[in-house]
């Protein structure tokens, strides 16, 4: 996972570099909780760019860093996911409260 | 030798989290033989990794012991067996409930089954307290019959 903190904006970026289920959840779901406690960010942003597989263990993922978030008077965003990715957060109800940006499709391709 | 199905695996691991990356690649590898397209693909290993998941963290809970897979092809279709030696589901009508978890201080978010459910066309829960769960899911690869009919016209 790559941490991104934008004074500026105070916007907090964990950039996933592991695909996402119970056991690489447990591994980050700690460190995300510190640097959000840490910078206090007006917004944290779960980018999923890097990756190709998430399971239902990112739900909670980003539920709990949602709620903490929150606590904390900031928002969240999750950018970049697939099909798949896209499906499991319609279907378990978060991007009914949780804004969510779709991957870039190349340009061309149809 | 010809056999009931076309082609069959087995897999056996210790009940590791570690392991979710391995049995769901495992899975999807043997499948591509079938030539899935990569949704189809992407729907079996997200299915596949919220079973074994199951039988880890609710099956096995803190103990260490063998998560079963089997995988089948037969015609354009895959049938997958996740099954475990673990503590058992009382109650597997509840346990299936969208957003029902018995564990949710872990972040379980409820929606195993669920997935499972949607992403597969057929999904059964078979399971005895103190004797473990089979989870026996189907799916039918779309993308093979699309290609057939396409040699058909050709």
């Amino acid at each position: 996972m790559i941490v991104e903190f934008n004074k500026n904006s105070k916007q907090l970026t964990f950039k996933l570099t592991e695909d996402v289920d119970q056991h690489t959840v447990e591994k980050v779901r700690r460190k995300m909780d510190n640097e959000i406690k840490g910078y206090s960010p007006r917004k944290v942003v779960f980018d999923f760019s890097n990756i190709a597989f998430m399971d239902s263990a990112g739900i909670g993922m980003v539920l709990g860093r949602y709620k903490l978030a929150k606590m904390l008077n900031g928002n969240l965003e999750i950018i970049n996911v697939n099909k798949s990715m896209k499906k499991i957060f319609d279907m378990s109800g978060v991007s009914r409260i949780i804004n969510i940006v779709e991957e870039d499709k190349n340009e061309g391709v149809i | 030798m010809k056999g009931l199905y076309d082609n069959e695996m087995k897999l056996e691991f210790v009940s590791k989290t570690n392991n979710e990356a391995f049995a769901r690649i495992a899975v999807a590898a043997f499948v591509s033989q079938l030539d899935p397209t990569i949704d189809e693909l992407s729907d079996i290993k997200t299915a596949v990794s919220e079973a074994v998941t199951n039988s880890i963290i609710h099956g096995y809970e803190d103990e260490e012991g063998i998560v079963k897979i089997t995988a089948k092809l037969f015609g354009n279709t895959v049938e997958i067996e996740v099954s475990d030696n673990g503590k058992g589901i009382s109650n597997v009508e509840e346990a299936r409930k969208p957003l029902y978890t018995s564990k949710p201080n872990m972040e379980r978010s409820g929606m195993g089954f669920t997935i499972m459910e949607s992403f597969m066309d057929y999904v059964n829960v078979e399971s005895a307290v103190g004797l473990g769960t089979k989870v026996t899911m189907k799916k039918k690869i779309m993308s093979m019959e699309d290609e057939k009919e396409t040699c058909i016209e050709a």
